[in-house]
């Protein structure tokens, strides 16, 4: 009991070390970044007067240590602190953003697992055939496309040409205001509304930016598959299994691919962080509120409040992840001791 | 010459650490041969190289001329893949983007892919406090936007290329190290790095020497699919100011400016985007051979 | 003919057949009376009429809102009445009387005079980024409420420090910081003292066609009709969807799911020129492209450099080629559309004149030079095109990407050698630009007043003198006739190369009509707009 409350101490201390040192760096850039926070307060031609006036309302007129604890006294009150670019308080527009992207994330990240570790399984075990060789094309070709180009020829084929799908944002606008947020899932929410229609739409416009980055992770997914896949089938106990008579399906699945598994938790822990925060180009193209373009409109008008606020919250999420992963490892794995 | 290098490397019992050395090396280059597709990728990748080398011989075009009057053709007999937004030949600039790109590419990879392998090794060997420390500044590094880094870049470094090779460095090796670490923590406790242990192995020579090795593979086959994303992420941070100052060429950028037209003149941004696929494709068939040959589980 | 989105209900609602006749009649395209506009969205941060300063979030204010008086898009001498039914100045041009037209709040209230000194009293006492337009007549904070005053419900009478051109007054009060907020609603939503600016940023409560349902960032703005208001149209609601990228709002405004584009590239609307079902409506706004040349550097603080640079240039062909639907050669300091802008371009490309100023300057062998630029496009083009131009004169030009703020932020600091960026005017006077390109009295680093030309070091005692006496001329006609002078002394003796002005462009469907794009943003307007 003591040593399991003493390991849980030690991994909530580094994930808060993590997290502060995340937030020094975040706070740190924020202050010597090229660009005024100010301007994007005021805007871009207000007089000098007013300019002035509104560094020394936001603080910046303070020594940095200075605004750094006050950062902090904040932080430690669970405030956030307000977006400039918003007007709001950045936990409401957090809780706003991130559902979004969370939405879009995770169903890539299912689609891209359940698509991209059968096809690793396969190309593995026919190592070297066509069949291998044409799955890695084809995921490679996710890969190295842009995905802008991707995205645009996507709406362009899909919604443009051949209409069955639809076109950017989230909902249509007939549904505008009409489902209450309770998630900020829109699957959910409109099924929570029980509004079918308002569903099949939400569903229906996450079909393309879905895929689109399920398709660009399924390339990472299906080639560690395949590459752990190799060495598992090589291993004694596999050719044991074999000459023990095991059907090919059963050594696959019930004999080498659990050993792979352990090590393909790191490899979707990574994908489903990168997606969180590397969704930026297809909520762009899909004009899909996410966490990505409030991070990246954020930085670029140096409002470091929300800024600071989401790199924390992806931060956390990658810790977490990491933990779990960790945790799969010592549970799955029994070389890991 | 060859036959007598031949003879002597693969002699099975050789006289020297070196002729053994050397013998390893040279049947790996018999492996790799003998992959078909391995082939493929190194002779793709080494024309490309030619390419970029022989650059100012094969141009036909100044990638940098401009001539506004003629902008955005299709593709013809006076230039082959046709014209860019400014009149500038695109055949040309592709040519001359392949020294600055594949530059950009080797360099974030010279740099990012050992200190990612070093660091995971490290941590998932020791574990404990060092695994610890070393984990909590990848996850720093993991988790941090990379456009926060980018822009904190900008205000320290002059931009252009090197700093964009820097800012993406710094954001690219976290999974290395990741992933090294997953991986020794699943070869650390087995017989024969307990062997070595036994026998009195540093452990910074087991790290180096035993456990690095082991990684290597998947390290290769990561990296190589990470080719053409370093292509697309420089690309991204070019409206930051890094990456190729104009008006020189660069794959990634030519494919980013040429997305606003990539509906009513499509083939500007799909010449270059071709050959980033190309590329990536040549250095993920030669990584995945090399994963093959040089897999020392699989010998 | 089942339509896409039929077919993908029905497809996936197969458990749900029942559902598919409901959503037969709810999928019908866009409704009449709902507009639906793409729109980039980006830097809005307030919708608080007497706040909020940049153009996208002044257009919605706008129409939300309603001035004593507003401009002519069409006609830039005259001035239109809205809250203002009329006005006039007493004999010393210092003492300005409005009496009030009929106007209602969205709330049903009538608009009375006590309203309108709020409110303008408001702009002074709030003090954010847009009060100088109207502060710069003396009002102050102590001295406002003795100042603007109610007669009585219909009248209004405002006084000035100094006496003043009415036209100024007017053109000036035109602008939002001039709108008509409703006194009772904003005070009652007032928090610690701040005259309701928290709430008014996100709300509205003003007598414009429009009121404000939802600003949603970085997602969508949707207004909703002012019952009481001006609008005499078939719309019930205008949706501002933002769509970042141009071509996800072109392939949106093609398919009818959108009724208005607003950031189209030059190539789409070639493309649409020729397109029977998109009517574009255009209008040249109040944004100049310019180069300025930082007088903090020996190089380009030469005159025959100034010269050699606009001499270099050609404009002409980067008009036509990278921008010829999007910007127009223009090389006054103010826009045309406003009064009194000088429209000729004496500058076209002449390499060899370029090259003898050069040689004059004692520059033959030219010299290296960074130049700044906003990373959004069509400005990496120009400023390649720049590049190559200069070249050809010996200055070897490194450019310099960044985003637009990032620029703003250099500038603003003097760091920059050229620059190469946008001016949008701040309200329909020509002392807007005047002021910040020729009136710099300081021109050390700490100086009270940055504006433009102190950001690239550029101190013109003449320039400054003559914008003085521009601005406080009382005949209008003469008044005119001095800022003529002073556009002509500028373009042929300032460190700015004014290049080009840019042209807006709204791509309509064509059951969409009366959409009116102005000068300044707070021009754009749905007063007019009908949906078939």
């Amino acid at each position: 009991m003591n040593r399991r409350f003493k390991s849980l101490a030690a991994t909530l201390s580094s994930v808060l070390l993590t997290l502060f040192g995340l937030t020094v760096l975040t706070f740190l850039i924020g202050r010597v970044m090229p660009v005024d926070p100010v301007i994007a307060a005021v805007g871009d031609n207000a007089p000098e007067d007013v300019i002035l006036r509104a560094r020394t309302e936001m603080g910046l007129d303070q020594p940095i240590p200075v605004q750094f604890l006050h950062y902090l006294y904040q932080l430690a009150h669970g405030d956030f602190g307000m977006s400039v670019l918003t007007k709001n308080p950045v936990a409401q527009d957090i809780v706003r953003f991130f559902p979004a992207t969370f939405e879009l994330a995770t169903a890539a990240l299912l689609l891209a697992a359940l698509i991209g570790i059968p096809l690793g399984v396969w190309a593995a075990v026919r190592q070297g055939s066509f069949t291998d060789q044409a799955i890695r094309v084809v995921c490679l070709a996710g890969h190295s496309v842009p995905v802008f180009m991707l995205s645009l020829i996507s709406l362009l084929v899909f919604y443009s040409a051949l209409d069955i799908a639809p076109g950017p944002g989230r909902q249509d606008i007939i549904y505008d205001g009409m489902i209450d947020t309770v998630t900020g899932i829109l699957t959910i929410d409109t099924l929570i509304a029980g509004d079918l229609g308002a569903f099949w739409d939400a569903l229906a416009h996450m079909a393309q930016p879905v895929i689109i980055l399920a398709y660009f992770s399924m390339a990472y997914i299906a080639r560690m598959t395949r590459a752990f896949m190799i060495d598992a089938l090589k291993g004694e106990f596999v050719i044991t299994a074999r000459a023990k008579g095991l059907t090919l399906t059963k050594v696959i699945w019930g004999h080498a691919f659990p050993t792979v598994a352990v090590q393909l938790v790191t490899v979707i822990a990574l994908t489903y962080a990168g997606l969180l925060e590397g969704a930026v180009v297809t909520e762009t193209v899909f004009s899909w509120p996410g966490i990505g373009q409030y991070l990246t409109v954020s930085l670029m008008n140096a409002d470091m409040n929300p800024v600071i606020g989401t790199t924390l919250l992806i931060g956390l999420i990658y810790v977490g992840l990491n933990l779990i992963a960790d945790i799969l490892y010592r549970v799955l794995d029994p070389r890991v001791k | 010459m060859i036959a007598t290098f031949r003879n002597w490397a693969l002699d099975e019992s050789p006289s020297s650490r070196q002729q053994a050395a050397w013998g390893n090396r040279y049947r790996i280059w018999l492996n790799l041969r003998g992959n078909a597709l391995g082939m493929i990728g190194l002779t793709i990748v080494l024309v490309f190289i030619g390419i970029s080398l022989f650059a100012p011989l094969l141009a036909t075009h100044d990638p940098a001329t401009q001539e506004l009057g003629n902008r955005l053709t299709a593709p013809s007999a006076a230039h082959w893949f046709g014209t860019d937004e400014l009149g500038r030949d695109i055949y040309s600039r592709l040519v001359y983007g392949g020294r600055v790109t594949l530059g950009m590419v080797i360099a974030v990879v010279v740099l990012v892919a050992p200190i990612g392998l070093a660091i995971g090794c490290i941590a998932g060997y020791f574990g404990g406090i060092v695994d610890t420390i070393l984990m909590r500044v990848t996850d720093i590094f993991l988790a941090f936007p990379r456009l926060v880094l980018a822009l904190a870049f900008v205000a320290a470094l002059k931009p252009g290329v090197e700093s964009a090779v820097l800012a993406i460095a710094l954001t690219a090796w976290p999974p290395y190290a990741r992933m090294a670490r997953a991986e020794t923590l699943t070869v650390r406790g087995s017989d024969f790095i307990a062997a070595y242990r036994l026998t009195g192995g540093s452990s910074w020579r087991i790290i180096f020497r035993h456990i690095m090795p082991l990684c290597v593979p998947t390290l290769i086959v990561r990296v190589t699919l990470d080719m053409s994303s370093i292509i697309i992420t420089a690309a991204s941070l070019g409206f930051l100011g890094m990456g190729a100052q104009p008006p020189s060429p660069e794959w990634g950028a030519m494919i980013a400016t040429a997305k606003r037209f990539i509906f009513e003149q499509w083939w500007v941004a799909a010449i270059p985007g071709i050959a980033i696929f190309l590329v990536s494709l040549a250095f993920n068939f030669l990584g995945d051979a090399l994963r093959d040959v040089l897999d020392p589980k699989g010998n | 003919m089942v339509s896409r989105r039929n077919f993908l209900i029905g497809g996936a609602a197969l458990p749900f057949l029942s559902y598919i006749e409901l959503a037969d009649t709810a999928f019908a395209a866009t409704p009449k009376d709902i507009l639906v506009v793409a729109q980039q969205l980006d830097n809005m941060t307030s919708l608080d009429p007497h706040e909020g300063f940049e153009a996208v979030g002044g257009e919605v204010m706008s129409n939300m809102y309603q001035k004593l008086v507003r401009a002519n898009s069409d006609n830039p001498d005259q001035v239109l009445p809205v809250v203002a039914a009329s006005w006039e100045a007493d004999a010393d041009n210092k003492v300005f009387t409005f009496k009030l037209a009929d106007a209602k709040f969205s709330s049903g209230a009538p608009v009375t005079g006590e309203d309108v000194a709020f409110s303008l009293q408001r702009a002074i006492k709030m003090n954010k980024s847009p009060a100088f337009i109207i502060n710069q007549f003396g009002f102050t904070a102590e001295n406002v409420e003795s100042r603007i005053v109610a007669k009585d419900a219909k009248t209004v009478t405002l006084t000035t420090e100094q006496p003043t051109a009415i036209s100024f007054l007017l053109f000036c009060l035109s602008a939002n910081i001039g709108a008509i907020v409703e006194k009772k609603v904003v005070l009652a939503n007032e928090t610690n003292g701040d005259l309701g600016n928290a709430w008014l940023q996100k709300n509205s409560a003003g007598s414009g066609s429009f009121k404000l349902q939802a600003w949603k960032a970085s997602e969508s703005i949707t207004l909703v009709l002012n019952e009481n208001g001006p609008y005499k149209g078939n719309l019930k609601r205008v949706i501002i969807r933002h769509v970042v990228d141009p071509s996800s709002q072109m392939l949106m405004l093609q398919k009818g799911d959108v009724d208005i584009a607003r950031d189209l590239t030059s190539e789409q609307l070639k493309a649409l020129q020729s397109d029977d079902s998109i009517v574009l409506v255009r209008k040249q706004i109040a944004s100049l492209v310019l180069i300025s040349l930082n007088q903090n550097n020996a190089n380009l603080a030469k005159p025959q450099v100034w010269q050699a640079v606009k001499w270099a240039l050609d404009y002409e062909g980067m008009q036509k080629n990278i921008v010829p639907l999007t910007h127009a050669v223009h090389q006054s300091m103010e826009p045309a559309g406003f009064p009194g802008t000088v429209t000729d371009t004496p500058y076209k490309q002449d390499l060899e004149k370029a090259k003898a100023l050069m040689a004059e300057a004692g520059l033959k062998d030219g010299f290296d030079i960074t130049l700044d630029h906003y990373s959004a496009q069509p400005y990496p083009d120009l400023a390649q095109a720049i590049q190559a131009n200069l070249g050809a004169i010996g200055i070897r030009v490194k450019l310099q990407s960044a985003e637009n703020r990032q620029v703003l932020t250099k500038m603003r600091a003097r760091g920059h050698e050229m620059a190469l960026s946008a001016w949008g005017t701040d309200y329909f006077d020509p002392n807007s630009n005047a002021e910040v390109f020729c009136i710099n009295k300081d021109n050390s680093d700490d100086a009270k007043k940055k504006p433009f030309a102190w950001r690239s070091s550029f101190k013109s005692d003449e320039f400054t003198a003559k914008a003085e006496a521009a601005r406080d001329e009382k005949d209008p006609a003469k008044r005119l006739a001095l800022y003529e002078t002073l556009q002509r002394d500028f373009m042929a003796n300032s460190p700015f190369a004014v290049m080009f002005q840019t042209t807006r462009t709204a791509a309509c469907r064509k059951n969409v009509t009366g959409f009116q794009l102005g000068v300044l943003s707070e021009g754009n307007s749905y007063l007019e707009t009908n949906k078939a």
